[in-house]
């Protein structure tokens, strides 16, 4: 095992080779003198971008969405977003004859007499699915290793609002085949536009072009759905990478990885093919899921008619929690008074809890910041376990979105488990408030005891699980240091730091008064750091390292680590 | 890092908490570990191998892009379908061959990556996000000269009339969506559906009225006004009273979905002894026949599971349970009011009609809903 102790500062690697003007020069030389992109090039051809399985799970998002982009650019081709009644002559036996919408005809001729429609209409089903559910994972990802913080705090924005924008995406799109369970959604959304307090009539009037469900809904989401959030979330998406670019990737702590710089492979050639290889993996697994799993059959249940509904009605999961909140809050908090009524149960829950979630989420990075006190920039990744409380709160928010999420379907669990669907809402009417309460404190501590653990393999290595006896017939388990990726992801970590009132009276005697702001920030900066384990310093390891000279049993004292523990404790 | 924004700040201007300065040196990390060679970088033999690899999964590629083609013209969809496993043969061969065809190029390129080229970590310096103290300055001065030669801060008047007038440049934009929605938008309209006094129920897909004589106790049957049901050959038919007259003229289709929406019903007979007699609603059932919109009042969901011993009738959507033998009252879930309950009679053979329109509005509540 050979160490090298100094921290890379420059490009380096195998040397680039010279040779005579190749074609690539050639057509690069042509395309700089009227485009004159070199000085942009050469700055970012071989960028760095640091190499981690979580790291991937922006990608997901990023192709699938070109995934959406090219299934979708396809089924506009066939589909015709009208809600005109006409009689249905297509391949589907059953339906024939039946008056339906041309929006939901054209989804059965895509399903039915369109060569390779019905793969690409589950494709592009399957891909929204990917798109949501890997945009909602890589933020975890972000929000855990603290990834938003200084100078990423607008890009983390644009993720939410990148997050929102996809989530209503699907939205639309899960609307316009006009079968009867997406009718039923659209139904629901009137319902929801109509809780809005003062202006809900009037939403609901102005979306549908006339009472429910008017003939302008489809062709109005349609639009939507194809150009306007597709539009936006491109912009978006483009902001997004540049910022990216701009900032360097973030990188975990590991050796020879420090804040000031950036450690991994060259876009050109390893990351572009990587990524781009990942584009076909992403393409890949979509086509074989469409291909194989059948995904929204609304030949099955049939065009919308407003006086039918299915059982079991369930929006895609991404809408879930909202329609969870939906279903267990009680209908006694509508209320009338003055001649008005305020929808509570359904502004409530699916209206205000969103936004209030979304806010939440967009100004969570400068909530944070202002918590902590800290200006510095931040480009190493935090361990979860190392940020106890922002843990905890993510686990309060998962533990929240999940039994909302089982509300959402508590029909679906009382059929299979046979509960009582009353018990089953009773329960989490309480559980919604209790549970991420619970799941806080649990994952705080969890946190910590896990900070501790990994102070302690810091110090003294860790357990080989070899049990030693010494000559005097002393027994002893032999402690191993940690590797040295390992031990850099403990001790390359920033200590917490508490903030401090300042005193009461100033230098010049003037007295500041201590505002109820300060206060609170005061405390929650208590609540957030004061129990984390902070990583050891040079000294207690130093110090650990001389109380091993002194007992020899304790740990195994291979020749060649001293030098390595040395190098370690001295830095460089 | 010496830029001095990236420091701990030492005193927040705004607030009187500070960070204190780290106390000791933490930079105890180990440096960048040495490279290890891959088989492939030290092997020819291994080297060889990799590539050929690479190349068969990108062969195996085009071989897929080749069957997609046969697949595509080769197997029936439609009426004539070709089935394999019991799946559509067509999508499962385009999905398979698509797919796996995909996964060759990405599984290959990724494969290159790793084992054929270079896997040297390289480091590249971070700059902070902030640009340098001079270029900042520079910019300062460069916008301060512009904004004084513009001198929008000497000239008030202009300044604030421009702000005026953009602010009411969106006014227009803003205007012009308001013929999204129809000339009325007046909430009163969700107030009143398709009934009226007269007027028949009946099935809702034959279009046949309804005989008290037909329903058992239990029964529960879904309806509409006559009027709204097409005729065999698809037409509307205006909807005729008990006496005879024509109640109003035959709706045009256009309008058939959004006056079906507001008045479809259900007819449930139960033993007149379980209703709970409200006293405004004293005789509103026709020998137990009670009669109650069918749009569930949360927001709005056709409501559908009937419990035939309590008279409880559930909603799909949220589980809304409504009591259909106590006016139609909200027993457990998210609705927040009763389902409107519409006032029965029959006529001298018995055909069931309304006494008049719903007294509350159907469907989800609104503002103005009152
Ligand atoms: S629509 Fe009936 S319970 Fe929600």
């Amino acid at each position: 095992m050979s160490t090298t102790s100094k921290v890379a500062d420059t490009n380096g690697g195998t040397a680039a080779r010279s040779g005579k003007p190749s074609k690539v020069g050639a057509a690069a030389n042509w395309a700089d003198e009227r485009l004159g992109l070199a000085g942009l090039a050469k700055k970012n051809l071989r960028k760095v971008f640091p190499d981690h399985w979580s790291f991937m799970l922006g990608e997901i998002a990023l192709w699938s969405f070109v995934v959406l982009l090219v299934t979708g650019v396809f089924l506009t081709f066939w589909f015709n977003p009208s809600m005109t009644e006409i009689e249905y002559q297509g391949s589907y036996a059953p339906l024939r004859g039946s008056y339906i919408s041309e929006a939901f005809n054209s989804s059965l001729h895509i399903s039915f007499d369109v060569r390779g429609g019905l793969l690409l209409r589950q494709m592009h089903h399957w891909a929204a699915h990917l798109f949501i559910g890997s945009m909602l994972i890589h933020m975890m990802r972000v929000f855990l290793t603290g990834a938003y913080r200084k100078p990423r705090e607008i890009n983390w924005v644009i993720g939410v609002l990148l997050l929102t924008l996809g989530t209503l995406e699907g939205f639309t799109g899960y609307s316009l085949p006009d079968d009867l369970l997406s009718g039923t959604g659209v139904r629901a959304a009137d319902g929801f536009v109509k809780s809005i307090p003062v202006i809900g009539t009037y939403g609901s009037f102005l979306l549908f072009g006339d009472e429910f469900p008017g003939h302008s809904i489809i062709p109005r989401l349609y639009i939507i759905h194809v150009l306007l959030i597709p539009g936006l979330i491109l912009g978006l998406i483009a902001a997004h990478m540049l910022l990216l670019v701009y900032h360097k990737h973030t990188q975990w702590p590991g050796p020879g990885r420090t804040e000031q710089n950036v450690v991994g492979f060259p876009m050109l050639p390893v990351y572009a093919a990587k990524a781009g290889g990942f584009f076909f993996i992403v393409f890949g697994a979509t086509a074989l899921m469409g291909g194989l799993m059948t995904i929204n059959p609304i030949w099955m249940y049939g065009p919308y008619d407003p006086t039918k509904v299915t059982a079991g009605s369930q929006p895609d999961w991404y809408m879930g929690w909202p329609d969870g909140l939906l279903r267990i809050i009680p209908g006694w908090t509508e209320v009338s008074f003055w001649g008005v009524t305020l929808a509570l149960p359904v502004f409530l829950t699916v209206i205000l809890m969103p936004t209030l979630i979304i806010t939440f989420l967009i100004l969570y990075p400068f909530i944070d910041n202002w918590i902590s006190g800290d200006k510095r920039e931040h480009h190493l990744l935090q361990r979860p376990r190392d940020t106890p409380a922002r843990t905890g709160l993510m686990a309060a928010l998962v533990t929240f979105y999940v039994l909302a999420l089982f509300a959402g379907g508590n029909d679906i669990i009382a059929i299979r488990l046979d509960l009582s669907i009353n018990q089953i809402t009773y329960f989490l009417r309480a559980a919604i408030f209790l549970g991420p309460i619970l799941a806080f404190w649990i994952t705080k501590r969890w946190c910590i005891s896990l900070q501790r653990h990994a102070k302690e393999q810091a110090l003294h290595g860790y357990e080989t699980g070899i049990i030693e006896r010494s000559p005097d017939g002393a027994y002893s388990e032999r402690h191993l240091p940690l590797p040295d990726a390992k031990q850099a992801l403990i001790v390359g970590r920033e200590r917490d730091q508490l903030l401090e009132l300042e005193p009461a009276v100033d230098k010049n005697g003037v007295e500041r008064p201590h505002n109820r702001k300060e206060r609170l920030r005061l405390a929650l900066n208590r609540f957030w750091f004061a129990d984390n384990l902070q990583p050891p310093t040079a000294a207690e390891i130093e110090a650990a390292h001389h109380h091993h000279d002194g007992h020899d049993g304790h740990e195994l004292e291979a020749g060649a680590h001293d030098d390595d523990r040395d190098a370690l404790v001295k830095g460089h | 890092m010496s830029d001095q924004s990236n420091l701990p700040a030492s005193g927040d201007g705004a607030g009187h908490s500070r960070v204190p300065e780290p106390l000791e040196d933490q930079d105890v990390a180990p440096g960048l570990p040495a490279h290890v060679w891959r088989p492939t970088d030290v092997d020819p033999k291994a080297e060889k191998r990799a590539e050929r690899q690479v190349a068969a999964l990108f062969i195996f590629s085009m071989v897929c892009a080749v069957l997609f083609v046969v697949a595509y013209f080769s197997f029936e969809i439609g009426r004539e379908i070709d089935t394999f496993l019991g799946f559509g043969a067509s999508n499962l061969f385009l999905g398979l061959t698509l797919g796996l065809g995909m996964l060759a190029i990405g599984v290959g390129v990724i494969q290159w990556a790793r084992k054929l080229m270079s896997d040297v970590e390289i480091a590249e310096l971070r700059h902070p996000a902030a640009s340098s103290e001079e270029d900042r300055e520079t910019t300062l001065k460069a916008l301060t000269a512009g904004l004084d030669e513009s001198g929008i801060g000497r000239r008030p008047l202009i300044r604030n009339t421009l702000l005026g007038a953009l602010a009411f440049a969106g006014v227009p934009l803003v205007v012009a969506l308001r013929d999204l929605g129809p000339r009325n938008m007046s909430a009163s309209r969700l107030e009143k559906t398709f009934w009226m006094e007269g007027m028949y129920i009946v099935r809702d897909v034959l279009g046949t009225r309804i005989n008290r004589a037909d329903l058992e106790i239990g029964d529960l049957l879904n309806g509409e006004p006559e009027g709204l049901v097409p005729n065999s050959e698809g037409h509307l038919p205006a909807p005729i009273g008990p006496n005879g007259q024509e109640l109003r003229p035959a709706l045009d289709h256009e309008q058939l979905l959004i006056e079906k929406v507001k008045s479809a019903v259900i007819v449930l007979r139960m033993s007149p002894g379980d209703i709970v007699r409200n006293p405004d609603r004293e005789n509103w059932d026709v020998d137990g026949i009670v009669c109650y919109s069918k749009i569930c009042t949360h927001v709005g969901c056709p409501i559908a599971l009937n419990e035939q011993q309590t008279h409880h009738l559930l909603c799909p959507c949220h589980q809304s349970t409504f009591d259909l033998a106590d006016s139609g009252k909200v027993v457990f879930g998210p609705a927040g009011h009763s389902l409107p309950q519409m006032h029965l009679a029959a006529d001298d053979e018995g055909y069931l009609y309304a006494m008049g329109d719903f007294d509350e509005p159907v469907g989800p509540s609104y503002w103005e809903r009152g």
